[in-house]
């Protein structure tokens, strides 16, 4: 088969068609151009909304009494819109609804912006959005939606956070590749990272102390909850007390298979190559088993 | 001597996972309108409120105590916020008793509250600070190390926390204001959820509530309708990084039930009260808080939970309510323990009522096990 032979076409008459609105409508379209909805009442007492010239039931003119509906209502039937066309009022997905307006006894064909299908159903009440530029046409009803239950309060604070004396000295030394610890001179107990008051005696601490690089897992936990500073998951989150230091550290341990991690299990930092080393704790990947024997705890 | 305290007025709202029927202001009149109408007054009988809250970061409005007030009708009075992490409820309490007990106020409107569904808690628990490289991933990332290391020492085998898990949620079933309710609740059902911090299960931990609960507070000669008494009350704390320091069973912990204990002539807890009110949010906390507390021996907490004895029908039944496995509003969970003790011994805990209950304990901690908060109330005066 050769391909079809098509062109383009657009049937549109210039400007637009016309429409005289007669008094009944034009009264519906006039009082939507200023912010409000009514409809007309029937000989039998009923209120049509939109406003039409005749009752639909029996064919009668209507009265001449109008009356303001809305402006919220509820949804009686409705159907979604998963994809919307170029001409549907919303750009996004939307629902199409039957919406019978407070006060009035038909229901209004209109748009619903309810961001999602299960959020309108029969029973939902809806409030008008108003277009801010109004001309006189349905479409000063920009669409309804459901009644305001919510709203989104975002908070965001920049800080530039300065690292103390103490953890200063800490990271200066992780520049190095060596962990800095204090000893207390009261208690003599060993603090990693470095402190300047001991947590127990209260008394400043003076004296630095280089701690080796290995240490022994206390305990840990298995995490399988996925975290942006975790290679993958699940994984391990240990306490490592480095030797020579009296408060563990809690680090990442890697290298080995998460469910094959030990309390009391021997371990050393993995440092990333020299030439990559800054003051930060992101220079050890993390602590990687020594093959040495067990630790009884 | 202190001045006699009593609790008059329990309020609670039902914890669900989200109240997005109400604000925060909403929710927590809910709470105070209902323990005012237990106490049969109104705002204008209080004289000072005290409210309690988890850190600000959960809802994202700092300082929520600010706006807060004239919701909880403490314009021209006085108002207190309170904040110590988890424990929070317990401490608002006992800042609540303390004004009574000094005879600084005759009544006091006392409230926690935590709308968890604004934001995520295990967010606002894991900011990721520069500098640090703590890798706790929330709560339970917290606590899950110091899990393993009670399995480990006291040799508990691993089905005691399902145990609890099953056993606070069916005490949760009949409560009407418990979030989790479970039918059906057994131990496969809990063994089958996954892992997320092992050793904790999903099914081992607590859930995320909006709710808020609300107590009133009198003096002896303010008091009105049925009151608990409070017998004893103690706050202690400890530095979270500390050489030595048992992250299992706490000091502070310890020391906390020796003075609250003391104050209430208590010497064998396990025998002299009824029931415990006590802030379990991961299963293993029961075996690990029954010994912190005193009512087993050291190593022996798992067999007092696996012997039933912690049930509803045992002989020193825990969290009747159905405890913070069941329902946690954060920063409502610490009084909802305090508030559930009183209820139990002024005999108006409903389907979870222990028969009899004449002195039962209120507990609650926070942060990394860390702050902690206890009362005990009474059935007589003290």
């Amino acid at each position: 088969m050769s391909d079809p032979l098509t062109a383009e076409h657009v049937l549109e008459f210039p400007g637009g068609y016309t429409r005289s609105t007669g008094p009944v409508i034009g009264r519906f379209l006039t009082e939507l151009r200023a912010g409000r909805i009514v409809g007309v009442r029937t000989a039998d007492g009923r209120v049509l909304v939109p406003a039409l010239e005749y009752d639909p039931a029996t064919g009668d003119a209507v009265t001449g009494e109008y009356v303001e509906v809305g402006p919220a209502g509820t949804v009686t039937a409705s159907a979604w819109v998963a994809e919307p066309r170029p001409g549907h009022p919303l750009d996004r997905p939307f629902a199409w609804a039957m919406i019978k307006l407070d006060g009035a006894d038909t229901a209004l064909v209109h748009a619903v912006d309810a961001g999602n299908p299960k959020a309108v159903a029969p029973g939902t009440r809806v409030w008008p959005v108003w277009r801010g530029e109004r001309s006189g046409h349905i479409t000063d009803l920009a669409c309804f939606a459901p009644e305001v239950t919510r709203i989104v309060s975002p908070v965001r604070v920049p800080y530039t956070l300065q690292a103390g004396g103490a953890l200063r000295v800490f990271l200066e030394g992780i520049r190095r590749g060596v962990f800095v610890g204090g000893r207390c001179a009261s208690c003599g107990k060993v603090y990693v990272p470095y402190r300047l008051s001991c947590p127990e005696c209260g008394i400043a601490i003076g004296e630095q102390v280089e701690l080796p690089d290995t240490g022994t897992v206390t305990t840990f936990a298995i995490n399988n909850l996925p975290d942006p500073r975790a290679p993958e998951v699940p994984f391990v989150s240990a306490y490592v007390l480095l030797d020579r230091s009296d408060v563990p550290v809690i680090a990442l341990v890697g290298g080995i298979p998460a469910h094959e991690v030990r309390q009391g299990m021997r371990v050393k930092a993995a440092w990333v190559p020299e030439s990559e080393r800054t003051a930060s704790m992101a220079n050890i990947r993390w602590f990687a088993p020594t093959g040495e024997p067990d630790v009884e705890l | 001597m202190a001045e006699r305290c009593a609790v008059i007025g329990v309020g609670q709202t039902r914890y669900t996972t989200k109240r997005r029927d109400v604000s925060i202001a909403g929710l927590v009149r809910e709470a105070a309108l209902r323990a005012l109408e237990d106490a049969g007054l109104t705002f204008k009988d209080l004289d000072a409120v005290v409210i309690g809250k988890a850190p600000d970061l959960f809802e994202g409005v700092m300082m929520p105590e600010a706006y807060l007030a004239d919701a909880l009708g403490a314009a021209g009075k006085p108002m207190l916020r309170v904040h110590t992490a988890g424990s929070v409820g317990g401490s608002t309490a006992l800042v609540g008793a303390g004004l009574i007990q000094s005879g600084v106020h005759e009544r006091v409107l006392v409230v926690g509250f935590e709308k968890q569904s604004e934001s995520n808690a295990t967010w606002a628990l894991s900011t990721h600070l520069p500098f640090s490289s703590s890798l706790v991933v929330g709560a339970g990332g917290y606590f899950a190390p110091h899990i393993r290391e009670y399995m480990r020492r006291s040799g508990a085998p691993g089905h005691v926390g399902a145990l609890v898990a099953v056993k606070d949620r069916l005490n949760a079933l009949k409560n009407p204001y418990a979030h989790l309710r479970i039918p059906g609740i057994d131990r496969a059902m809990v063994e089958s959820t996954p892992m997320l911090w092992e050793p904790i299960r999903y099914l081992e931990s607590c859930p995320s509530s909006d709710g808020a609960c609300a107590i009133v507070l009198s003096s002896e000669q303010a008091a009105t309708g049925t009151p608990a008494w409070v017998h004893g009350t103690a706050m202690r704390s400890e530095p979270l990084s500390r050489a030595g320091r048992d992250t299992v069973s706490p000091q502070a912990g310890k020391d906390c039930a020796a003075d609250v204990y003391r104050q209430a002539g208590v010497t064998d807890p396990r025998r002299q009260i009824d029931v415990a009110e006590v802030y379990v949010p991961f299963s293993w906390y029961e075996p690990m808080w029954l010994e912190n507390l005193g009512f087993a021996a050291e190593g022996e907490g798992w067999k007092v939970t696996e012997s039933g004895a912690t049930a509803l029908d045992g002989d020193i039944p825990w969290n009747p309510s159905g405890g913070v496995l069941s329902s946690n509003p954060i920063g409502a969970s610490g009084l909802i323990r305090f508030a559930e003790a009183a209820l139990q011994v002024r005999g108006m805990a409903g389907e979870h009522q222990v028969d009899g209950a004449r002195l039962a304990l209120g507990h609650a901690y926070g942060g990394g096990a860390q702050f902690f908060a206890m009362w005990i109330v009474g059935r007589e005066k003290p």
